[in-house]
């Protein structure tokens, strides 16, 4: 590198910039495809931050019973328009119907059921 | 900087781009890679960054940190469908020493009450004896244990001392920059 001392700075600077211009979808997406697809449906994105805006943890995991394991829970249409899993609270109440397909089965064709964290976080907080 | 002209425009021009991509913290739904981006419904969706650039910053995960945005009164967490009674905040640090070369763990019930039940914890994932549960690294970055929501919801397991918070002498280890977070 150059003795310069500005030039390193510049350089430096230009090197902290390559790990922001990665693109990662938003921490703990939930991807839903073990039916989904099969059943002619987009799969299904769940957004983790948006939900714990409005409800802690404890609601979904331990009242509505969904499992922290992600596919293990198993649930379908039938049980949802039940009033099960997700149809607790989206059924016209607490939260819009289950009539707006798109709104849930908003996934790219081809995706895989798993959780968007991992080795997906963006890396290590800045230090 | 009349000496040195095109460095000048070169960090000006960093800096710029740098600013542009903080603000690209949080992907548009269109460019998530998730989502269809030809789904009309995506135009009624609200983007991540409409709701989280306003939340308490962090560095890692949503890049928010979700305990202060709680105790700010930024965000307030319905606690059930039923019954929306107050969570039972449990105030009991458990210190787990055997972290080989790494500081101790303190874990705060505190923190963890305020999001959550005694039932998502005890006694599936974790017997609620001390040193009953034979915890280690490995068995967390496979999901298990704390690993089942540290790196996949709650803060990423890159936050090191955010748990291994407190060197053999009791000391608390120094935040190294950012800021030591009670986010679960």
């Amino acid at each position: 590198m150059s003795r310069n001392p500005r030039l390193r700075i510049v350089a430096t600077l230009m090197l902290l910039a390559i790990p922001a211009a990665i693109a990662w979808s938003e921490y703990a997406d939930v991807v839903m495809n073990t039916r989904a697809e099969a059943e002619g449906v987009a799969p299904v994105i769940f957004p983790h931050w948006f939900h714990r805006i409005r409800f802690q943890c404890s609601v979904c995991h331990v009242e509505l019973g969904f499992k922290m394991q992600v596919g293990s829970n198993g649930f379908d249409m039938d049980q949802i328009s039940d009033g099960e899993f997700c149809g607790a609270c989206h059924n016209g109440e607490i939260a819009w119907t289950v009539e707006n397909c798109d709104l849930c089965h908003s996934g790219k064709l081809g995706l895989e059921t798993g959780i968007e964290g991992s080795h997906k976080t963006g890396g290590p907080g800045i230090y | 900087m009349r000496r040195y002209p095109a460095a000048f425009l070169l960090l000006l021009a960093t800096i710029s781009a740098v600013s542009a991509l903080r603000a690209d913290d949080w992907k548009s739904l269109q460019e998530d890679e998730i989502h269809d981006p030809d789904n009309p419904a995506l135009e009624v969706m609200q983007n991540p960054a409409a709701a989280l650039s306003v939340l308490a910053p962090d560095t890692a995960g949503n890049k928010v940190d979700w305990s202060a945005a709680l105790h700010e009164g930024q965000i307030a967490p319905r606690s059930g469908l039923k019954n929306d009674e107050l969570p039972e905040i449990l105030e009991l640090d458990i210190v787990m020493k055997n972290t080989l070369s790494a500081p101790f763990v303190t874990f705060q019930h505190r923190s963890h009450t305020e999001w959550m039940a005694c039932e998502n914890c005890h006694e599936e994932l974790f017997v609620s004896t001390t040193d009953a549960n034979p915890i280690s690294m490995q068995a967390i970055l496979n999901g298990q244990y704390c690993g089942v929501c540290h790196g996949a919801v709650s803060f990423p397991l890159t936050e090191c001392d955010r748990c291994h918070n407190v060197r053999p002498d009791y000391q608390r280890v120094a935040p190294s920059g950012a800021k030591q977070s009670d986010d679960p």
